[in-house]
């Protein structure tokens, strides 16, 4: 591989459920090392399946999605999995498992020291912003809907991926909380270079986050933009999406 | 003699039978467990078997307890036995119970946890034994409750076959028209459910984990 080679790459992927229309058709795409691609798109464009292709929780039926240089087919499913953070808007923590099991789930089956775990835990926890004295013994009903999706992060982190995919993971969050989660981890972001493949559908989202924003529209790739293009980009899909999210359209509606 | 007297005249027999009781719920509950988890588990992995086992476990619950009795007598090892036979009577009735709420328990468990759990890459067994039946112990135990209630039930008619129990006493009571030693069974197993019941519901209520 070289090293400006693309670290995922769709390569003519489609998708589609035996029964029903394909979810997603013919979608080319490469992500390159540590920039931040944001899929956007409206409900049932292909977002959440494209995501689920990287790390193989679905398979494409058609094309392939390499990662690293290879398919994901050719991958170890675990080993590949564990190379990729993953959150969810639901977070999904673990019910029965205090914070710091939560955020150590991972290295701990990876059979790391119990020492070298707790300690990750700690500068995991501190990183996305809660005190590890306060937090790690917690369990997830005692923690607001910021703070899960912040265990969310840490665990997703848990073991240093160098992919990171993340669907609509401040999507049920209050707005002034939303903000506030996308500003820290812009700053995060910042420091840990990550490849973080983000499904949003929420274009001001995008535009905060994105290094580069690709559209999915019915399942197909609509286009692929810088912010600044996308706010200029004269594709119809991409000038809807911003004319319904220009405030002033929206408030001359009746 | 009033009933109190009664029970303590008799209270050797009464301890005795009880202990049968106990022994014949107990084991079968413990065979109905072993076999009845690993097959809730199974159906979840191979939706294939889940009509056919279900259905399985589902007919034998319907059968009625004294034909269900009558029909293992002819069998070859287990007729010769009563408690053999009683056991493995009762370790079928638990069957259903046990298999569907383990089944629903694992089911039961929130989409986006299984989710995350995969897409962190833990493998099926650890989902399993890591996350699924720990998330869904207290839908199981509650099925394991109700199998013990109905067993400690369906135990006295056990010795319509001479498998002892505290039926003994309401069949014989029955014979001779003595309501006293009616009570003198269905009390203590009354109570037997009860306390049954009782320990299995607490166990059950700490071992639910808040979602």
């Amino acid at each position: 591989m070289t090293p400006d080679a693309p670290v995922i790459e769709f390569r003519a992927v489609s998708f589609e459920l035996p029964s029903g229309p394909p979810l997603l058709s013919g979608v080319n795409l490469g992500i390159h090392r540590g920039e931040t691609l944001v899929l956007l798109g409206r409900s049932g464009s292909g977002k959440t399946t494209a995501l689920k292709l990287i790390n193989r929780l679905l398979e494409p039926t058609a094309g392939s999605v390499q990662v690293e240089g290879r398919a994901t087919q050719e991958w170890d499913p675990i080993v590949l999995r564990r190379r990729i953070g993953y959150v969810i808007q639901e977070v999904g923590l673990f019910p029965h498992f205090s914070v710091e099991r939560n955020v150590g789930l991972v290295p701990w089956l990876e059979r790391r020291p119990a020492a070298q775990v707790r300690a990750r835990v700690r500068k995991l926890l501190e990183l996305v912003g809660l005190d590890p004295d306060g937090f790690a013994a917690r369990y997830p009903h005692q923690l607001s809907g910021g703070q899960r999706q912040r265990v969310g992060v840490a665990r997703a982190l848990a073991a240093d991926p160098p992919l990171l995919l993340m669907d609509e993971p401040f999507g049920a969050l209050d707005p002034i909380t939303r903000v506030e989660m996308q500003r820290e981890f812009r700053a995060l972001q910042e420091r840990l270079r990550k490849t973080v493949v983000f499904v949003t559908h929420d274009l001001s989202e995008a535009l905060r986050l994105a290094t580069r924003i690709a559209l999915l529209e019915a399942g197909r790739l609509a286009g692929v933009y810088s912010p600044a293009e996308f706010l200029a980009a004269a594709e119809p899909a991409a000038a809807a999406y911003v004319a319904a999210f220009r405030p002033e359209t929206n408030a001359s509606q009746p | 003699m009033s009933p109190l007297e009664f029970f303590f005249k008799n209270r050797t027999e009464i301890l005795t039978l009880t202990g049968e009781h106990v022994w014949l719920v107990g084991v079968s509950m413990l065979l109905a467990a072993a076999v009845g988890l690993p097959l809730g588990m199974l159906l979840t992995r191979w939706p294939v078997g889940r009509r056919p086992i279900l259905g399985a476990a589902n007919v034998i619950q319907t059968v009625p307890s004294l034909a269900l009795f009558g029909f293992l007598l002819p069998m070859p090892w287990l007729g010769a036995r009563a408690d053999r036979l009683a056991i493995t009577a009762l370790t079928l009735y638990a069957l259903l119970p046990i298999i569907r709420n383990t089944y629903a328990g694992i089911t039961g468990v929130d989409p986006a946890v299984r989710e995350a759990a995969r897409g962190m890459g833990m493998t099926d067994r650890q989902l399993l034994f890591h996350v699924e039946l720990p998330l869904a112990w207290g839908v199981i135990l509650a099925g394991v409750r109700v199998a013990t209630v109905i067993s400690v039930g369906i135990a006295t008619i056990a010795a319509a076959i001479g498998a002892g129990g505290l039926g003994e006493f309401i069949f014989r009571g029955l014979a001779m028209v003595n309501n006293q030693l009616i009570l003198a069974g269905a009390i203590p197993a009354a109570l037997l459910a009860l306390a049954a019941d009782f320990v299995l519901g607490r166990l059950e209520g700490r071992l639910r984990v808040r979602a």
